[in-house]
């Protein structure tokens, strides 16, 4: 069982997340944007970042460079969820400290394949 | 793992609709010429949000649609694409088309292919139009790889089944980013029989050791029947943090395939993005959005399962309404006063000696207890209070559209949109605005030269406003235009015969005609457009609620349209009669006045019922004790009351026995538990526990021309006798 903080300004994407995880048997903290997971991430432990890239408050590729720059998150793997193809988002979430991304959409198997890869 | 994606429609419906007005909202609030970024952004997400949703949640139509739209809102954002006046246009089709194709979705019809094609279509040519670069140049190249690749991929997987050799050397920052090479060599097992050969020639001496760092490099033999997609996924994500390079083994792929896999690597390095992606292509099609073409061919033909579950569940749904977490907190709140009260009652109620001081503190317990059970009321009546946003939401788009139509330059204002009403009188509240606001742009602002010939700005304003006076809440609708024509109200009024023409009216009355049935505004008014809004619709609407409409106006400085709204439906303001041993309910917003009756002003209109003289009116009079079979109090009608009530502009005089005190009753309906019954609307229960009927006035007024008529037929015959 990982502690997973899921972060999704969508309601809907963030239940379906949540719910998969959950039934996976992890434990899930949600947050609506870049503020509210860091808010939450601070003086926390996570085994598991992930995050949607469009967000209001603060963005997902902020929000991710903002995380890495704390201790407790300098090595925790942290997922971007995107549906932007064209690279650069990918890029810019490498550069700001992301592990990987999913692709969206995706469904609940291809989410727990995903997080496989880093738990 | 595998469970419903229905489950989620209804949250992804509900927030799709959210962000469908977000969208709206924020194109019309865009600058054409100088969009503000953030404006963009805004729109930007809530496309993005629907997309992602609806990809994920099996609803592809929806996805590909909303993959036009957000490739092209992707290029304003990025500064590709100017925004244009047509642009915003289309887009703001494009809203309405997904909110129909939802809503479709959502009651399980079949969605409007026609419209949606046609649209769509216009968004594509809109693409290509713009930016060709991306469009024309992206497409085919993908299309290119995908012809190459996928055809030397297969090949090449099913003429190597021997065997990988992988040349893996992690930068020395890898780990900093959370990738960890033991997973990547974990999941590299799990794909065949491995052999690793680590190099640790770039360890440094012990001391000189940097945990953080990544120093190891390997090299890895894979046996087994593996494609080379499934290898390059494992280091998708690292790609540029390593120096990677996968060879197929040399004992077992013949020349010819490894010259198609060389091929293929040089095909699929010269695009951007991932290589890897390009081997399993249908995946990409469906996650990527950049390929318009492409990507909607593919993925049109994914997950029909899916979708028709969807259906499915969409009808279980119940209406739902949305309660801010602060509300319910109230209300926990208070619940939990009351059980204090509640408690504090109880152990008075054990207290053995039961003298004075006890009594003082009974009284006051039960006082506590009214201001607890009041102040729940006012809270659990909040629950079903939204703000007026919701419906004022809709306009800036209707005089967008209508102002364009009718070529006048109108500002919109919106004030009190924080102003709580309740979800059904809203919902009900909605046409009659519209209307209101139609009217109001199409008659009362005037074109731009007139208004400039009368010495005004060139736009004019409506300005719609909400905010709460007393147990109400007040609309109004200002506008800043030419004002009703009286002069012309009233001799159109003279000559359709609603008005006499000795009859001398205020200006008020006047401009109140407009509201009487058969009262046409076509050509009096204005005429500007041949489209009469029925007035009179609109006041019986908002008189169903409950509410009433009227209207002030000035020439040549414009109108102002109030309406006002109980707050609620569940709870009406009151006057409690009396006829008989029983005691009704008349609504207060239908009584006009109550007078004593003096018999010299009751004449017997032959044929018809009795009718009595007011001023200048006759009005028909019910007797409530015959309508309702009940034995009055007086026999003489002189001691008995007249309450003059009026609806749908007719007025009757309701004889009763007496009248009691106003006050704000609970309705419950009559027919969950009987039936409905002509002149009730339903019933409530009084302090002191007896049941009350409502009295419904327009029912009553029904009753008394039916009276009227069967009187005259029975009248008619025995004359004939």
């Amino acid at each position: 069982m990982a502690k997973i903080l899921a972060v999704d300004d969508s309601a809907s994407m963030r239940q379906m997340v949540s719910f998969t995880l959950k039934g996976a048997g992890h434990d899930v903290v949600e947050a609506v944007d870049g503020v509210d997971a860091l808010a939450k991430a601070k003086g926390a432990k996570f085994d598991l970042v992930i995050s949607d890239v469009n967000m209001p408050n603060m963005d997902g590729i902020t929000l991710i460079s903002e995380l890495r720059a704390l201790p407790a998150f300098k090595f925790t793997p942290m997922l971007m969820l995107t549906t932007e193809s064209a690279g650069d988002k990918k890029q810019q979430g490498k550069a700001a400290g992301a592990t990987g991304w999913i692709v969206k959409p995706f469904n609940p198997d291809q989410l727990l394949a995903t997080i496989g890869k880093v738990l | 793992m595998t469970f419903d994606m229905s489950q989620f429609l209804v949250t992804f419906y509900e927030e799709s609709f959210e962000g469908l007005d977000i969208m709206e909202t924020e194109l019309l609030a865009l600058d054409v010429g100088e969009a503000d970024l953030e404006t963009i952004n805004t729109i930007f997400r809530a496309a993005h949000s629907i997309k992602g949703g609806s990809g994920t949640f099996g609803l592809n139509d929806v996805a590909n649609f909303t993959h036009v739209m957000e490739t092209l809102l992707d290029e304003m954002r990025d500064g590709k694409r100017d925004v244009t006046q047509k642009a915003v246009n289309i887009l703001l089709e494009s809203v309405d088309v997904l909110r129909e194709m939802l809503s479709s979705l959502q009651a399980e019809e079949d969605l409007d292919d026609v419209r949606i094609s046609n649209v769509k279509q216009k968004l594509d040519n809109l693409l290509a139009g713009g930016s060709e670069e991306t469009v024309t140049e992206e497409a085919p190249a993908e299309e290119t790889a995908t012809a190459g690749t996928d055809n030397s991929v297969t090949n090449s997987a099913k003429a190597t089944p021997s065997g990988w050799v992988i040349d893996f050397k992690p930068n020395v920052d890898m780990l900093q980013t959370g990738n960890d090479p033991v997973r990547m060599l974990r999941e590299l097992d799990a794909l065949g029989d491995m052999v690793v050969t680590p190099d640790i020639s770039q360890v440094p001496d012990f001391l000189m050791m940097e945990p953080e760092n990544s120093c190891l490099s390997w090299v890895i033999t894979l046996e087994g029947d593996i494609e080379k997609s499934a290898i390059e996924e494992v280091f998708d994500w690292v790609e540029d943090e390593c120096e990677l390079t996968i060879t197929a083994s040399t004992n077992s792929a013949t020349a010819v395939n490894n010259e198609k896999i060389a091929e293929a690597e040089i095909i699929s390095e010269s695009i951007e993005p991932e290589p890897v992606k390009v081997a399993t292509i249908e995946k990409v099609a469906t996650a990527e959005p950049e390929p318009v073409a492409e990507a909607t061919s593919a993925s049109t033909s994914e997950k029909p399962a899916a979708a028709a579950k969807a259906k499915r569940k969409a009808t279980t749904e119940t209406s739902s309404i949305r309660v801010s977490i602060d509300k319910v907190d109230e209300l926990i709140n208070m619940v939990g006063e009351l059980v204090i009260t509640q408690s504090m009652l109880s152990q008075l109620g054990e207290d053995e000696d039961f003298g004075e001081e006890q009594i003082e503190k009974l009284k006051n317990g039960l006082m506590q207890l009214e201001r607890n059970t009041r102040e729940m009321q006012e809270n659990v009546m909040r629950i079903r209070m939204l703000p007026i946003s919701f419906v004022f939401q809709r306009f800036p788009r209707l005089v967008h559209d209508l102002s364009g139509k009718l070529d006048k330059k109108i500002e919109l204002v919106l004030s009190g949109e924080s102003t709580e009403l309740d979800k059904t009188v809203m919902e009900k509240i909605g046409d009659p605005l519209v209307h209101l606001v139609r009217n109001s742009l199409d008659h009362g602002i005037e074109i731009p030269e007139d208004r400039l010939a009368a010495g005004k700005p060139e736009t004019g304003e409506i300005h719609l406003n909400a905010f709460h006076e007393g147990g109400n809440i007040v609309i109004e609708i200002t506008d800043d235009g030419a004002g009703l024509n009286l002069k012309k109200i009233l001799s159109k009024a003279r000559s359709s015969g609603i008005v006499s023409d000795n009859e001398k009216l205020t200006d008020e009355e006047i401009a109140d005609l407009i509201f009487r049935p058969g009262f046409s505004t076509a050509d009096v008014v204005s005429d500007v457009s041949g489209r009469g809004v029925g007035m009179d619709v609109v006041r019986r609407n908002i008189r169903a609620l409950g509410g009433t409409v009227d209207v002030k106006t000035e020439a040549g400085k414009g109108s102002v349209f109030t309406i006002r709204l109980p707050l609620t439906l569940a709870i009406l303001d009151g006057q409690s009669i009396v006829v008989g041993e029983e005691v009704y309910i008349v609504p207060l917003v239908a009584i006009i006045e109550s007078i004593q009756v003096d018999s010299s002003l009751v004449n017997g209109v032959t044929g018809q019922a009795e009718v009595y003289r007011l001023r200048d009116e006759y009005i028909p009079i019910v007797k409530l004790c015959d309508v309702f079979n009940v034995k009055p109090l007086h026999d003489d009608i002189e001691d008995g009351l007249l309450v003059v009530v009026e609806a749908e502009g007719k007025k009757v005089a309701l004889l009763v026995d007496d009248l009691l005190g106003q006050q704000q009753v609970v309705i419950k309906s009559l027919e969950t538990n009987f039936k409905t019954v002509e002149g009730i609307s339903g019933a409530t229960i009084l302090g002191d526990g007896t049941v009350a009927l409502i009295l419904d006035v327009s029912g009553l007024i029904s009753i008394s021309k039916k009276n009227a008529s069967s009187n005259k037929k029975a009248a008619t015959t025995s004359k004939a006798a």
